[in-house]
């Protein structure tokens, strides 16, 4: 059998059989389990989630995700949590999620004093 | 790193849709708002086989694209090109990591995908299995061909599948540092000596076949292929994309004073589209069935990569772990 002779000489040390066929299948779980990662930006700032990995432990997650969400710009904390520890509400009970849109009595733009209270001044003033 | 080609698979011959009618109604009706799709939604079965097939080989493309390149690392001529270009192929590691993790939420593993690459079962963009000669070769490989991955990634992200878009989205944003550095190395050969140009002329007049192959044969519109457009898994044809190519970067190597190997290139000034020799799609077929440059290079370092690293994913690995998929 022939080797792989490559531009890059450490691929041709590596002294790779060109069809080897020999390799067993992946198995599901040959990559861990995924945790879920959230990230801060900032001090003071919140915590997004950001993605995923995949890892052994939490402390290998916690470097996979450092390098995978926080090679750029600034990180002040990295929280990793197993996928399978959060809880979520299936697609089966969206429903839940309907709503009355006409909410306007929880917001502050629906409390509106100003022309009343002109209407009052002026009305005294009047008298 | 991304390109098309046989994206999209040929509708299934002994498959019947058997998809709930009134839930496709909804589901269709979601995409005619503009609503994303999240990975625990109904969606039809052709729409989850299209997907998975798109973003895992849009994965297998990025992994595998960081070897032509990766190639350099070692022998990049400086320190500060040396750190951005190890900076650039981490990057296109890390872009693999996050589009295998969206296609993991429709349903596949990423083992599957994974021994899918390996056999050769599944494609990844022609490009890579071209050699990357000289180091001029990596700065047309990051300014050209990371910018047709712009305009197939930004086309792509605004589609209709929520976690593909979330991975773009923060793809699409190292890729802007991958083309300016690519660009910043090529203006520096330009702007160079004789010798410097001379080697970057002929990277460049090597890299312009595949470039032009990149986007895919021509698309004539089929049945299947309007489904695909009308559920947002497609959004541009491959001949649009090429064109938006062209129009963006050929005046901008002309401008440098190279020039490109095809005599017929030019802009219709009528049409205002641009006409070119059609690549030879031969060679395109031939390539991405195997017989390229490099593709048994490409698929064994892959494959070694894994043997090698077996034993210590086996040493790492807990017995209670529950394999598991990401939340989005
Ligand atoms: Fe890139
Ligand atoms: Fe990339």
């Amino acid at each position: 059998m022939s080797t792989i002779k490559s531009l890059d000489p450490r691929v041709t040390r590596f002294n790779i059989e060109e069809d080897d066929q020999s390799m067993q299948p992946l198995e599901r779980r040959d990559y861990f389990e995924t945790y879920e990662v959230f990230h801060q930006a900032k001090r003071g700032g919140r915590h997004t989630h950001v993605g995923s990995v995949h890892a052994p432990s939490p402390e290998m997650a916690f470097l996979f995700a450092k390098e995978q969400y926080g090679r750029r710009s600034t990180s002040t904390s990295i929280w990793v949590v197993r996928t399978s520890d959060i809880h979520t509400v299936g697609d089966e009970h969206s429903d839940m999620w309907e709503n009355v849109p006409e909410k306007q009595y929880r917001e502050a733009g629906f409390y509106k004093v100003r022309s009343r209270i002109e209407q009052f001044k002026k009305r005294h003033n009047d008298s | 790193m991304y390109g098309g080609g046989y994206i999209f698979d040929k509708p299934l011959q002994d498959h019947k849709d058997d998809d709930d009618p009134v839930k496709l109604a909804e589901f269709e009706a979601r995409i005619d708002r503009g609503e994303k799709v999240e990975p625990h939604d109904w969606m039809p079965f052709e729409y989850r086989r299209q997907l998975i097939r798109l973003i895992e080989q849009h994965a297998h493309s990025e992994i595998i694209g960081a070897l032509p390149e990766g190639t350099w690392i070692t022998r990049a001529p400086g320190f500060r090109r040396k750190l951005a270009l190890a900076a650039k192929v981490q990057d296109e590691v890390g872009h693999a990591q996050l589009l295998y993790n969206a296609a993991e939420t429709l349903g596949k593993s990423r083992e599957e995908m994974i021994n899918d690459l390996i056999s050769g079962k599944s494609k990844y963009s022609n490009v890579f299995n071209y050699p990357a000669k000289t180091w001029a070769d990596t700065a047309v490989i990051a300014w050209l061909i990371d910018a047709g991955a712009i305009v197939n990634q930004v086309t792509n992200s605004k589609g209709s599948y929520a976690p593909y878009c979330r991975a773009l989205e923060r793809i699409c944003q190292e890729e802007s540092f991958h083309l300016k550095y690519g660009y910043d190395a090529v203006v520096h050969l330009a702007t160079g000596t004789p010798a410097q140009r001379e080697v970057l002329q002929d990277a460049l007049n090597r890299w312009w076949p595949p470039i032009m192959h990149f986007f895919g044969p021509p698309d004539n519109a089929s049945v299947h292929g309007e489904k695909l457009m009308r559920w947002k898994v497609k959004m541009a044809s491959n001949d649009d994309m090429r064109q938006q190519f062209l129009n963006m970067y050929v005046p901008k190597i002309w401008e440098l004073e190279l020039t490109l190997p095809d005599p017929n290139l030019r802009k219709n000034p009528e049409t205002r589209r641009w006409e070119y020799t059609e690549p030879d799609w031969d060679e395109f077929k031939r390539v991405i069935n195997g017989d390229g440059p490099c593709n048994k290079e490409r698929l064994a370092v892959r494959r070694t990569a894994e043997e090698r690293g077996k034993w210590v994913r086996e040493a790492l690995l807990r017995p209670e772990t529950q394999y598991s998929v990401p939340l989005s």
